[in-house]
């Protein structure tokens, strides 16, 4: 007898009190939690996703499509980053032309590194900022997702380097609340779900910020704007 | 390190020796307090708690009534998904295939992510008889190996020691396990997080094997779910070539949906906040992303033992969130390690016992570890009843009963050491049951009060040690009643 | 309205002031209340400790005396929780040892009627202000079973608001047991008593002339503690501020 079938077998005869004819979606589950806690307009959801990503030590930006490159490039350089790594789906549109020119004489200094698979944990470690977008966020929560999608790419960017800018598309990307974020993301797909920086209560019960995740998180609302693909 | 709980001594030793530990009290007390409060208030914002509390308990209870069915496709959905699925009746069995996993890959280091299914079986020590070395990465986790300790609490083992405690640790330890601890290091909690974040990153760099457990496993499509703070998670999840997963039977949860309910419920719950900072899932394996090798290792481990037991078996609804273990009166005073598993406070009183049998002392001990206050049972996410398993584990102990022991039915004897209790009480029912007989003793008592001690020799020096005992009035509320109303049904022949 | 009184056997025994007060102050309230003899004891320290078939026979015995009331009134919130929340267990599990519906159905007639004291005031009576007078501090320590089991939230402390002279001081960590537990008390000494000192520095510091609560139980670890330490503060039940009056301030 396998092991398999010995733990099953126990689990029967455990069950041995449980009437023949229940199913296995028999035993009631009451639903009456709230889909999503208080009304809120579009508006509002998006400002309480700011005020609780704040809340937890993201720094958050707003800005249109126009300004997004000026806004990307200057949170770059205000850090000091040097290198900066991008999922290969990235939106092109939000990077600053000059790194695509490297004839360019725009003053930029850093150099953009498109991930590879071949990419090893050193190689990130060498980074010194992550720019992605996200699938969905949630409001209630402050809480971004990631599902590896092409511009947010393999779980590991945006987790080796110290700095990650992550961009959110407003509205379309808000979602109020846990209950509405998860008939939105595929379980197939590896999810990070992120709400602020790396953090830990482990030193008297007390939350600090900042242990091997990304010790700076900042979150750029981009208004206005469709989501892509 | 030491690393094993056994052989340690019931109880009410170990709890009595650490309520004379003025640092460990006032550790306890002062962690516990700051968390206590937040809690409180992170769960006031949902005005629906109590409806996903029940929601928490249902999708569970469904579970487990139907685990052979949940299990069965989970193990589907993984296979599928990429993953390879082991199973393990007990904790040697677990060890040895997690071993095994780990010589294949040729590697004798792996990074470990928290988990108390790994602390339950022993794997660290298992892994290190083995010649492998590993390597706890959660904060809390690595102060405890770096101190050759022991965990005294689920969320956060490293509760017991203070932030100076702490910083002595690293300063002694961290340079024999790897890079050492930064010259001039403080104890502040922001330097000590940053000292754990240097010391710890070559060895996330360089890992090949991750080993973790998990929050939650979704039986309808094989994800499974690791929700944490520091990062340390994603890290061991993400950077290894091979990744294996052990985990509890009792963690899987029906469908996708159901974890709308329990992402909400264990982070306010466990560390008040709204989300926690890091939530991973992952299915099977992906291509180009993440551990190219993915193991879930499915452990019983007297887990379908509990299930057998029809009161007990609520306590397979745990989420291991430690919010019980923050409210608990008796935790904040025993400490974790009184509990002599790496289930502590009122949820270990109740799952301890049921693991691992309670034929030991300290597990015939450990359901009397409470003085039934049910500050656990009110902020228990999923209404895990403990009282009332608490009380149902005490008949187990004092009148024997039906038991199952290794998939086996069989029957219990009552603990050694209860006979004068139990005579006193079936005595004291007895009496109860006799009025007549008890007047009687009550007017002897009342007669005599003036010889009562207020201190008492023997067993009874447990209560007047720090109690004096109150006077026997000269009158019992029955003779008052005789005397000045006299009108009830008390036989007439009965009355002086 | 048929009220009985259960008067549980620690205030039997050991508090008959307090059982005298349920009666002065449901008889001044126009209760008429009587007293079964046959009663005895809820069996709750049998089955906290794990006789439950021990105490079997208390059930039955509950039920034979107070079958014929129509309330059932006991100052203790404790033994109100036990036959509250007990006594089905009690009935469910000899059911399912094939012993009949006996017990099932004994507790099914006890549980709807018991009442503790201030939960049949407020919830039955429907008074807060029983006319009481007691011209002392006091601060109040809401037992665990009446708090958590009983669910009796701020109707002692509404009952509280309304005595004439009293005045009452916030117990800091009120909710917090005291560390009694019935043979808590005596299995695990050690924690029970730091309990109980901790809730006693808590009541010194509010500097109230009496402690009061809902249940003697607790009121004896309590007590206990602080006479040892030489305190003055008075350990007083509930019943027996409710039912001083100008006339007779207890």
């Amino acid at each position: 007898m396998s092991s398999r079938d010995v733990v099953l077998a126990r689990v029967r005869r455990a069950l041995a009190d449980v009437p023949r004819g229940e199913g296995p979606s028999d035993p009631p589950v009451p639903r009456d939690y709230h889909r999503v806690h208080g009304s809120r307009t579009t508006a509002q959801s998006v400002e309480l996703l700011a005020e609780n990503l704040a809340e937890y030590r993201a720094i958050v930006h707003r800005s249109d499509a126009e300004g997004l490159p000026g806004l990307i490039h200057r949170l770059l350089a205000e850090r000091g980053a040097r290198t900066v790594v991008v999922p290969p789906g990235l939106d092109a549109s939000w990077l600053d032309p000059a790194w695509r020119d490297p004839s360019s004489e725009s003053g930029s200094d850093v150099t953009l590194v498109e991930d590879h698979a071949s990419s090893t944990p050193y190689e990130l470690d060498a980074v010194d900022s992550v720019l992605t977008g996200c699938a969905v966020a949630i409001a209630e929560t402050g809480t971004l997702v990631l599902d590896a999608g092409p511009d947010q790419g393999r779980r590991r960017i945006t987790l080796v380097p110290d700095h990650h800018i992550c961009v959110v598309r407003v509205p379309d990307q808000v979602v109020g609340s846990v209950p509405e974020a998860l008939p939105r993301l595929a379980p197939e797909r590896p999810l990070t779900w992120i709400s602020g920086p790396s953090a830990t209560s482990d030193i008297e019960l007390d939350r600090v910020e900042g242990v091997h995740g990304p010790r700076t998180l900042e979150v750029i609302l981009l208004a206005g704007s469709r989501e892509a693909g | 390190m030491s690393g094993t709980y056994l052989g340690m001594p019931a109880f009410p030793r170990a709890a009595a020796a650490s309520t004379r530990d003025k640092q460990l009290r006032a550790n306890l007390t002062h962690a516990t307090h700051t968390i206590r409060d937040k809690r409180a208030k992170a769960v006031a914002e949902l005005d629906d708690w109590a409806q996903l509390r029940a929601a928490g308990a249902a999708v569970k209870d469904r579970t487990l009534r139907h685990l052979d069915h949940y299990l069965e496709q989970l193990e589907a959905a993984v296979t599928a998904a990429g993953g390879q699925v082991h199973w393990a009746a007990d904790a040697d069995e677990a060890n040895r295939i997690v071993t095994r996993l780990v010589r294949e890959t040729g590697e004798r280091e792996v990074v470990k992510v928290k988990s108390m299914a790994t602390q339950e079986i022993g794997l660290n020590e298992a892994l290190a008889e083995a010649g492998i070395r590993a390597y706890e990465t959660d904060l809390a986790e690595l102060i405890v190996q770096l101190g050759d300790d022991l965990p005294s609490h689920i969320l956060v083992p490293a509760i017991h020691r203070n932030r100076s405690e702490i910083r002595d640790i690293f300063r002694r330890e961290m340079a024999s396990w790897g890079r050492p601890a930064p010259a001039g290091l403080s104890d502040s909690p922001a330097a000590l997080a940053e000292a754990a974040r240097l010391h710890l990153r070559e060895k996330f760099l360089s890992a090949k094997v991750g080993i973790s457990g998990a929050n939650f496993m979704v039986a309808e499509s094989g994800t499974l779910v690791v929700v944490e703070s520091e990062g340390n998670g994603r890290m061991c999840l993400t950077l290894p070539e091979t990744l294996i997963s052990v985990v509890g039977i009792e963690k899987v949860v029906p469908t996708w949906q159901d974890l709308e309910i329990f992402l909400q419920l264990l982070p306010r719950s466990s560390t008040a906040e709204r989300m926690n900072p890091y939530t991973s899932t992952w299915t099977g394996t992906t291509d180009g992303d993440g551990p190219q090798t993915f193991h879930l290792v499915l452990l019983d481990n007297g887990r379908t033992d509990t299930l057998a037991d029809t009161v007990g078996r609520q306590a397979l609804r745990c989420i291991r969130c430690s919010a019980c273990l923050n409210v608990c009166p008796v935790y904040e005073r025993a400490g974790g390690h009184a509990y002599g598993s790496p289930y502590p406070g009122p949820i270990g009183a109740i799952l301890t016992p049921q693991l691992r049998g309670m034929a030991g002392p300290l597990e015939a001990s450990l359901p009397y570890a409470s003085s039934l206050c049910g500050a656990c049972y009110e902020v228990c996410p999923v209404a895990i009843d403990i009282p009332e398993v608490l009380v149902h584990l005490r008949e187990r102990v004092v009148e024997g009963g039906p038991v199952t022991r290794g998939g086996a039915r069989t029957v219990l004897k009552p603990a050694k050491g209860h006979a004068a209790e139990r005579a006193a009480m079936r005595a004291a029912a007895w009496a109860f049951d006799h009025p007549g007989a008890l007047r009687g003793g009550m007017r002897l008592a009342a007669r005599s009060r003036r010889l009562h001690p207020r201190r008492l020799p023997g067993p009874g020096r447990a209560w007047s040690q720090t109690r004096d005992l109150p006077a026997v009035p000269a009158e019992s509320f029955r003779d008052w009643w005789q005397r000045t109303r006299g009108t009830s049904s008390e036989q007439r022949g009965d009355v002086k | 309205m048929r009220v009985a009184l259960f008067v549980t056997c620690i205030n039997d025994l050991l508090h008959p002031r307090t059982g005298q007060a349920v009666v002065e102050l449901l008889e001044r309230l126009g209760v008429e209340v009587d007293f079964p003899a046959e009663q005895s004891c809820c069996g709750q320290p049998q089955f906290n400790t794990g006789y439950r078939h021990a105490t079997e026979p208390l059930v039955r015995r509950f039920d034979r005396a107070f079958r014929d009331y129509e309330y059932v009134v006991t100052p203790s919130g404790s033994c109100a929780a036990m036959v509250r929340d007990n006594y089905p267990r009690i009935g469910a599990k000899a059911a399912a040892e094939g012993r009949g519906r006996e017990l099932t159905d004994a507790a099914a007639s006890a549980v709807p009627k018991t009442y503790e004291l201030t939960e049949f005031l407020v919830d039955v009576l429907k008074v807060t202000d029983v006319g009481a007078y007691y011209p002392h501090t006091v601060t109040y320590h809401p037992t665990c079973h009446g708090l958590r089991m009983l669910g009796l939230g701020d109707r002692p402390r509404r009952l509280l608001a309304h005595v004439k002279g009293l005045e009452l001081r916030e117990l800091p960590g009120a909710e917090e047991c005291c560390g009694f537990g019935g043979t808590f008390a005596v299995k695990n000494p050690a924690v029970s008593a730091a309990m109980g000192a901790d809730k006693v520095r808590n009541v010194l510091g509010t500097g109230a002339e009496a402690v009061c609560t809902v249940d003697n139980s607790c009121l004896l670890h309590i007590g206990g503690t602080l006479t040892r330490q030489g305190s003055t503060v008075r350990p007083v039940h509930i019943a027996e501020i409710l039912a001083s009056t100008e006339g007779s301030v207890r």
